[in-house]
C-alpha cells in the first residue's frame, strides 16, 4: 500500500496561507525545533533520536582491520545508511532513492569529512591493525527531517560508543575484555549536528521554516541543510536545487543555525551525563 | 474484566446453558468460519467457529434477541465498507471518470456522472443534458462534464466494494440523485491518519466534541470513516483552526 500520495490542493494553499501568518500545522513557531528525544540502549554506541514523529536509530560497533597502504596511521569511519520500508512504505528496499543518497550523502560530508572523529587515535599498529568504527543508521519512522534526527542520534552514539582497551608490547596487541578493562570512548574533536530549513516561496515573500514536518517539506520550493558545531564552524553547507534565496537569507538562517545547535549539543550532553549516571561502567 | 484476544484466539467458552438467546451476531474484527452444520440447536454456526481476525478488547452484549459479539480494537487503516462515506482525494482522471485515494489498499474509482449538476458553481448557467443510453460521451469537446483537478478533495460514500476490484464511491445520494452533502470540498485542510473509531465516534449525533468546539469559533466539518476530517474556517483563523486540527487528530 503506497504512502499517501500526494498533498491535496487544499493543504498546500491552507499550509501556505497558515505560514504566513506565522502557524504552523503541529503548533510550532516557524524557527522553532522540534525538541529531540534520546534513549540509550544497553549496549554502548546504541541510540534512538525521537523528533515528533520521525525516529531513528543510530548504532556504534568496532572491529580491527589492516589500514589503506596509503595511509597507515589512520582508521576508518563507515556510515551505513539504509532507509527501509518500514520509515514509510514508498522506500524500497535495496534501492536507493534520491532523498537516501542525499541524506547519505550530507551524513558522511557532517560526520566523516568534517573529521568529528579522530581517525589517527583509532590506529593500534601502524601499517598493520587500525581499529574501523562502523555507524549503523536505521530510519524507524519518517515524519519529516530524517537527516536532522540521524545526525543527533549519530553524534550521541558516537560519543556514547566505548571501544575495547588495547595493550600493544612490540607488535603483538592485546584486545581486553570489557570484562577486564574498562573500554575507552572514542576521540571526537567536535560535534556535527545537522539544522534543515525548507523554503516556501510566493510571489513576493519568502518563508522559512526550521525542521519540516514531511507535508511541509512536500510543499516546500526547496531546502537547505546548514551542519554546524557547537563552536558556530560550518561544516556543511548544501543547498540542492530549489528556489533562489538572497544573501541575507542565508545569513539569517545559518545564524538561527548555529544558536539552536549551541542548544542541541547542551541537550545531548546533558542525557550522555544522565545515561553516565544510570550506566556507571566500571571494572569490578 | 475485558479480554483481550488475538488473531486466531476462539471465543471464550461461556457455558452453554448461559447463554439465552440462540442468535450470534459477530461485529467487526471476528470471523465464522465456514464449517458443517453443526449438532447444537441444529442452527449452524456455534461458538466454536468463531475466531477473532483483529487483536483487541473483546465486546459483548446480550439483548436478550441476539448476543453480539466484536473487537474493538485501535487501527487507522481503513477497510472501505459501503455505505459508509470517506473523504478522497482526486489521484487522475480518465475517460469515465476519476480515480480516487481514499485511504484503502486500492484507489476508489468515482463515475464522472455521480455529482449533482449544481454542486460545481461553474457550471451553473448551463443545463446539464440528459443523457439518453447508449449516449457515447466523449470527453474532449463536452462542455457539460464536469471537470476537477487532481488533487482535490471530495466528500463521497462508498456504493459498493465488489471483489477483486476497486471500489466505487458516488458524491449523490443514489435515491435522490441530489448532492445531500457530498461533492467537492474546496478550502479547508483535511487531517489525514485519524484513528479510526475516533471517526466513527465523531459521526454519532450524540458526541458533544464538535458542538462543544463548535462554540468557541465557528468551523465547517466533513468527517470520513477512511480516517480522514476535512475542516474549514474563515481567513484570518488559521491559529484557531491549527488547534483544533491538533484537537480532533488527537493522537500523541
Amino acid at each position: 500500500m503506497p504512502r499517501d500520495a500526494e498533498p491535496s490542493i487544499s493543504e498546500a494553499e491552507f499550509v501556505l496561507k497558515a505560514l504566513q501568518s506565522g502557524v504552523r500545522l503541529d503548533g510550532r513557531q516557524p524557527l522553532d525545533f522540534r525538541t529531540p528525544k534520546l534513549r540509550f540502549g544497553d549496549q554502548l554506541g546504541w541510540v534512538e533520536c525521537e523528533l515528533g514523529q520521525t525516529r531513528v536509530v543510530a548504532q556504534v560497533s568496532s572491529e580491527i582491520v589492516r589500514p589503506q597502504p596509503e595511509r597507515p596511521y589512520e582508521g576508518f569511519l563507515v556510515i551505513s545508511t539504509e532507509i527501509s520500508p518500514m520509515a514509510a512504505s514508498n522506500y524500497e528496499a535495496g534501492r536507493a532513492s534520491d532523498e537516501e543518497i542525499l541524506l547519505a550523502r550530507l551524513l558522511e560530508k557532517s560526520l566523516r569529512r568534517s573529521e568529528a572523529v579522530d581517525r589517527e587515535s583509532l590506529c593500534i599498529v601502524a601499517g598493520q591493525k587500525v581499529w574501523s568504527i562502523r555507524l549503523d543508521i536505521h530510519f524507524l519512522s519518517d515524519e519529516g527531517n530524517m537527516l536532522d534526527c540521524a545526525s543527533i542520534a549519530a553524534i550521541t552514539a558516537l560519543r556514547h560508543f566505548r571501544k575495547p582497551d588495547v595493550t600493544v608490547v612490540g607488535e603483538e596487541v592485546t584486545v581486553h575484555s570489557v570484562a577486564s578493562h574498562v573500554p575507552v570512548p572514542l576521540a571526537i574533536h567536535h560535534s556535527p549536528f545537522c539544522q534543515t530549513f525548507a523554503f516556501f516561496s510566493t510571489s513576493d515573500t519568502s518563508l522559512t521554516v526550521l525542521d519540516p514536518t514531511h507535508l511541509e517539506s512536500m510543499l516546500s520550493n526547496g531546502t537547505l541543510t546548514v551542519t554546524l558545531n557547537a563552536q558556530s564552524e560550518i561544516c556543511v553547507l548544501s543547498k540542492v536545487g530549489g528556489a533562489p534565496l538572497s544573501v541575507e537569507e542565508v545569513m539569517r538562517v545559518v545564524n538561527v543555525g548555529a544558536e539552536r545547535v549551541k542548544a542541541l549539543d547542551g541537550l545531548v550532553k546533558e542525557a550522555l551525563e544522565k545515561e553516565g549516571r544510570r550506566n556507571v561502567i566500571e571494572v569490578l | 474484566m475485558a479480554k483481550v484476544l488475538l488473531p486466531g484466539d476462539p471465543l471464550p467458552s461461556t457455558s452453554a446453558a448461559a447463554s439465552t438467546s440462540a442468535v450470534l451476531h459477530l461485529g467487526p474484527g471476528l470471523h465464522a468460519a465456514p464449517t458443517a452444520v453443526t449438532a447444537l440447536n441444529g442452527k449452524g454456526k456455534s461458538k466454536e467457529d468463531v475466531t477473532a481476525v483483529k487483536a483487541g478488547l473483546l465486546g459483548f452484549h446480550d439483548d436478550g434477541k441476539a448476543e453480539k459479539w466484536w473487537i474493538e480494537s485501535l487501527a487507522r487503516r481503513y477497510v472501505p465498507h459501503p455505505p459508509e462515506p470517506v473523504i478522497g482525494i482526486i489521484i487522475a482522471r480518465h475517460a469515465e471518470g476519476y480515480r480516487v485515494d481514499i485511504g484503502s489498499s486500492q484507489a476508489a474509482s468515482l463515475d464522472a456522472l455521480s455529482f449533482e449538476a449544481s454542486s460545481f458553481l461553474r457550471f451553473e448557467k448551463y443545463e446539464r443534458p440528459h443523457p439518453y443510453p447508449g449516449f457515447a460521451r466523449r470527453k474532449t469537446d463536452d462542455p457539460f462534464t464536469t471537470l476537477i483537478q487532481v488533487g482535490t478533495l471530495v466528500y463521497a460514500h462508498l456504493l459498493s466494494t465488489p471483489p477483486f476490484s476497486e471500489p466505487e464511491i458516488s458524491c449523490v445520494d443514489a435515491a435522490t440523485q441530489k448532492s445531500a452533502g457530498f461533492g467537492e470540498l474546496v478550502g479547508g485542510f483535511p487531517i489525514r491518519g485519524v484513528e479510526l473509531n475516533r471517526c466513527r465516534a465523531l459521526l454519532s449525533p450524540k458526541n458533544p466534541i464538535l458542538a462543544k468546539l463548535g462554540a468557541q469559533f465557528p468551523f465547517e466539518v466533513a468527517v470520513g470513516m477512511n480516517g480522514r476530517i476535512w475542516v474549514k474556517a474563515a481567513d484570518g483563523e488559521e491559529e484557531n483552526l491549527v488547534k483544533l486540527i491538533q484537537e480532533l487528530r488527537g493522537r500523541p
